[in-house]
């Protein structure tokens, strides 16, 4: 990275290490990277300001990627530690990073929580239905016939886990798709989701050409959404759950108050003593 | 033990169901003996009920810091006898004691009985009839306050004070209901009279508990930013945190679950603030994998463990030093980290505090050791004085080129980049990685960041705070001990140099890492080591066994929750090994 201050602007490239990925050729989340950059140039983030923080597996591995502040935590407690980061530092644009893996099944619950609180934070998850880093085991979005992992040898025989659904009925601000193929429209949606106070969650299919080489697909399958985004929960809750999965855009964008921490009464450490004292 | 040096204190058990309100009456006392001039402490113990059932409360009182229960009380007031059964081991009573016990409140129950104690029997409950908006705890307060010579003018102002919000009605029917208590027990005149100094202490005293004192040690060391989920006994750390945090421009966020209130503290401090969390046995168990994270990016982060009955849900209400090994040896990988115990229900503030500079002054996890009996425990101390202990970060500061987050430095600490600090753009990884932060799986990179993560935590000069020593200079023996089994064991200790032996107390407050060479100081020349611990499998010991050499001569007093270990029990032991 080059780190001289200048007035010139920022390329997307600037915001990128120079340390090279680990990822097989083709996988999708090369573009998520890109298009992550893209969008810190379009919003000309101040890289000192920004961190990227993640959890564990193939799509966590971003934050090394780029030139901001980062934290590659451990796996599924991503969000909780970007929660800190963010509460703790208000001024900072924090954005937070991940699989479906890592998001949904051992992060599940900070998932549903982190949309509840709506702490300014924009979670992008790299959605490709399986658990790329560990070689290939179905995910919680894992179709439910999916026979291509030796741990469920006969397909998983369960729902797969809707995010955009589950998102917005937990409370999240911002709900939108994309898919990794479009990476100039993956960036579009990563600066209007940075942009929109609260918890924003962008999912991008991303596809594992390694262990879902069948997702190579989506290329042909994936739509724009034939709908403007909404801010009617109503509304967006029935387009969420009658959706086929591949519509790509701004599905919800709400107006909820951001979490805000209460403002100090600057008290000293001795106004506080005082009520020990007999 | 009549000719013993704490023989000036006085303990009182106060039982009964829910609404008998056992425990305002106790803090009552406490505090009209805070108003006398005297010092004391107040525990408390619960039954399994949410609300309601059972509940007990043991004041000691006496002329100077009072830092553990007595062997026996001298005075057991039975509001009731609800599940009295469940209790008794806990309300040791001898031929000395005296029981106040309610007749409408049926047989004394076997076990009191048995202990030979003298039984009054008091009618409370028709008392408080007669008296209009009465309640029974006031009359049982007043004939305490007879039973041990609290002059009635204390009373009196202590009831207003702790009254004054709740009008001139209720202070008139505590007054008169103290009133009623004090003549009903008029006739047998004192039994156990309060030492009570000629004028009180001219230094500022302080009523704190535990988990208070561990709070404001947090926020005395720095700490301005906690992440919290609720547990007993440690939920009063964080209830008390988060009003007093925010008024001083802190923050604290109530967490879903442990693995989210620990990574909110470690993302907190990779902010730049100073940051805790406060839990309990189960949520240190659900934190670890974390607490590795926060060594392995060093990132400091102070963690502050209430411990309870264990494992698994054990004993939440009822306090055990059993979390030894899982904050010694809890970590997967090597993992050098700090773990300290704090020794009094006033140390919960110098040890938190203490561990929050040690933590943030190497960037490592800072892991504290309390327990249900400090953090639940009310006492009137002198105002822990301020210390020096801060949080101070070695950080990186701008302009920084090249820079590189894990260097491998002499002391083993690095500076440390804050977002916001141009240049200092990296990231905080739990892989091994190289000195710059790329993760990296080569054995040199593996090796030499392992060794910077040991020895910055070997090389940090500790001072005198690694353990408290008090008693003889050449002792014959000496008792090693941590945390909340320092008070009896100090009190046993004082009795046993007034027995003409030569004891030295040993009370370690930092465990990990082990001051080897300042240890076989401090005990060098005794022939005899008493080690006295609160667990079941004596993890204590067999913690001194791995880290230490030891006399020949050991022994070990240790005894799973929830009952203290009493000063008694140590004397005796003191005695028959000599
Ligand atoms: C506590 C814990 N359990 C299991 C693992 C192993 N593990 C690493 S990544 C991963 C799943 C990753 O899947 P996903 O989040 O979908 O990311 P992807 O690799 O597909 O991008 C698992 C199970 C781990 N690192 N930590
Ligand atoms: S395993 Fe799949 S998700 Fe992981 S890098 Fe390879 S293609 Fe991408």
């Amino acid at each position: 990275m080059d780190g001289a201050q200048t007035d010139e602007k920022l390329t997307a490239k600037q915001y990128k290490s120079d340390y090279r990925p680990v990822w097989c050729p083709g996988c999708g989340d090369f573009s998520v990277l890109s298009a992550i950059t893209k969008a810190m140039a379009e919003l000309q983030l101040k890289r000192e300001d920004t961190a990227v923080i993640s959890g564990i597996g193939c799509s966590s591995r971003i934050p090394a990627y780029t030139s901001v502040y980062g934290f590659h935590g451990v796996h599924g407690r991503a969000l909780a530690l970007a929660t800190g980061v963010k509460l703790a530092r208000p001024e900072l644009t924090v954005i937070v990073t991940g699989g479906d893996g890592d998001g949904f099944s051992i992060g599940g619950n900070h998932f549903l929580h982190a949309c509840r609180r709506n702490v300014d934070l924009t979670y992008v998850v790299m959605d490709n239905q399986v658990y790329g880093m560990t070689k290939g085991q179905a995910s919680p979005t894992t179709a439910s016939e999916w026979e291509g992992s030796k741990l469920t040898p006969h397909g998983t025989g369960v729902n797969p886990f809707q995010p955009l659904a589950v998102a917005l009925a937990a409370g999240a601000n911002f709900i939108g798709r994309q898919f990794s193929g479009d990476p100039n429209a993956c960036a579009k949606l990563i600066a209007e989701a940075i942009q929109h106070p609260g918890f924003s969650f962008v999912q991008i299919l991303s596809p594992c050409v390694t262990f879902r080489p069948e997702q190579r697909e989506w290329k042909q399958t994936v739509h724009t959404a034939p709908v403007e985004p909404t801010s009617d929960p109503g509304r967006a809750g029935k387009r969420l759950m009658s959706d086929d999965g591949l519509n790509m855009g701004v599905l919800y964008v709400g107006g909820r108050p951001v979490f805000q921490p209460p403002e100090g009464t600057g008290a000293t450490l001795a106004d506080i003593e005082q009520k020990f004292t007999l | 033990m009549s000719n013993s040096p704490q023989s000036d204190t006085v303990s009182i058990a106060l039982t009964g169901a829910g609404g008998a309100g056992v425990v305002t009456a106790g803090q009552m006392l406490l505090e009209a003996a805070a108003t006398a001039g005297l010092y004391g402490l107040m525990a408390r113990s619960s039954g399994p009920q949410i609300r309601g059932g059972e509940s007990a409360a043991f004041v000691r009182m006496g002329p100077r810091t009072v830092t553990n229960l007595a062997d026996a009380f001298d005075i057991h007031i039975a509001f009731d006898w609800l599940n009295v059964e469940r209790f008794a081991a806990e309300i040791p009573l001898d031929p000395h004691s005296v029981v106040i016990c309610d007749p409408s409140a049926g047989a004394v129950p076997e076990v009191i009985e048995n202990s030979g104690a003298r039984i009054v029997p008091v009618p409370l409950k028709d008392l408080t009839k007669e008296i209009p908006g009465g309640r029974v705890n006031m009359v049982g307060l007043g004939a305490l306050a007879n039973l041990i010579g609290l002059p009635e003018g204390t009373m009196a102002s202590t009831l207003k004070k702790i009254l004054r919000r709740k009008g001139e009605e209720a202070l008139k029917a505590s007054n008169a209901g103290v009133q009623a208590g004090r003549q009903a027990v008029a006739e047998m005149g004192v039994v156990r009279a309060l030492t009570l100094p000629d004028k009180p202490p001219q230094t500022e005293r302080w009523s704190i508990t535990g988990n208070e004192a561990a709070g404001m040690g947090a926020v005395r060391g720095g700490v301005r930013f906690v992440a919290a989920y609720p547990i007993t006994p440690a939920t009063e750390v964080l209830e008390w945190l988060a009003p007093n945090l925010e008024k001083i421009g802190g923050l604290l966020v109530q967490a879903e679950d442990e693995l989210a209130s620990i990574n909110m503290a470690i993302g907190g401090s990779f902010g730049g603030v100073p940051s805790l969390t406060a839990t309990s046995g189960p949520g240190l168990a659900l934190m670890m994998e974390s607490i590795g994270l926060a060594l392995t990016s060093e990132t400091p982060v102070v963690v502050v463990d209430v411990m309870r009955g264990g494992p698994s849900t054990g004993i939440p209400t009822k306090s055990e030093q059993s979390d030894l090994n899982i904050a010694l040896y809890g970590l997967h990988g090597d993992a050098p980290h700090i773990v300290t115990a704090a020794n009094s229900v006033a140390d919960c503030l110098f040890t938190t505090q203490w561990t929050v500079h040690l933590a943030e002054a190497m960037q490592t996890v800072g892991l504290v050791l309390s327990d249900q009996s400090l953090g639940q425990t009310r006492t009137i101390v002198d105002r822990p004085a301020d210390e020096p202990f801060q949080a101070q970060r070695l950080v990186a500061e701008a302009p920084l080129e090249n820079y590189r987050r894990y260097a491998v430095t002499d002391s083993g600490v690095s500076p440390m980049a804050i977002p916001g600090t141009p240049g200092g753009e990296y990231v905080a990884d739990g892989l091994e990685h190289s000195p710059i932060g790329r993760p990296s799986s080569q054995t040199e990179d593996h090796m030499a960041q392992l060794d910077k993560r040991l020895r910055k935590i070997l090389l940090h000069e500790y001072g005198d705070h690694w353990a408290e020593i008090t008693g003889a200079d050449a002792p014959e023996t000496v008792i090693v001990t941590f945390g909340s089994s320092t008070g009896p064991v100090r009190e046993a200790a004082e009795e046993a140099t007034a027995w003409g032996l030569k004891v030295k107390v040993v009370s370690l407050r930092l465990l990990m890492p082990a001051q080897t060479t300042k240890f076989e100081e401090a005990i060098a020349g005794a022939d005899r080591l008493l080690v006295v611990e609160q667990t079941h499998s004596r993890q204590f010991y067999r913690y001194l066994r791995a880290y230490y050499d030891l006399p020949r001569d050991v022994r070990v007093l240790n005894r799973p929750g929830p009952l203290p270990i009493r000063p008694g029990e140590v004397l005796s032991m003191l005695k028959e090994w000599s």
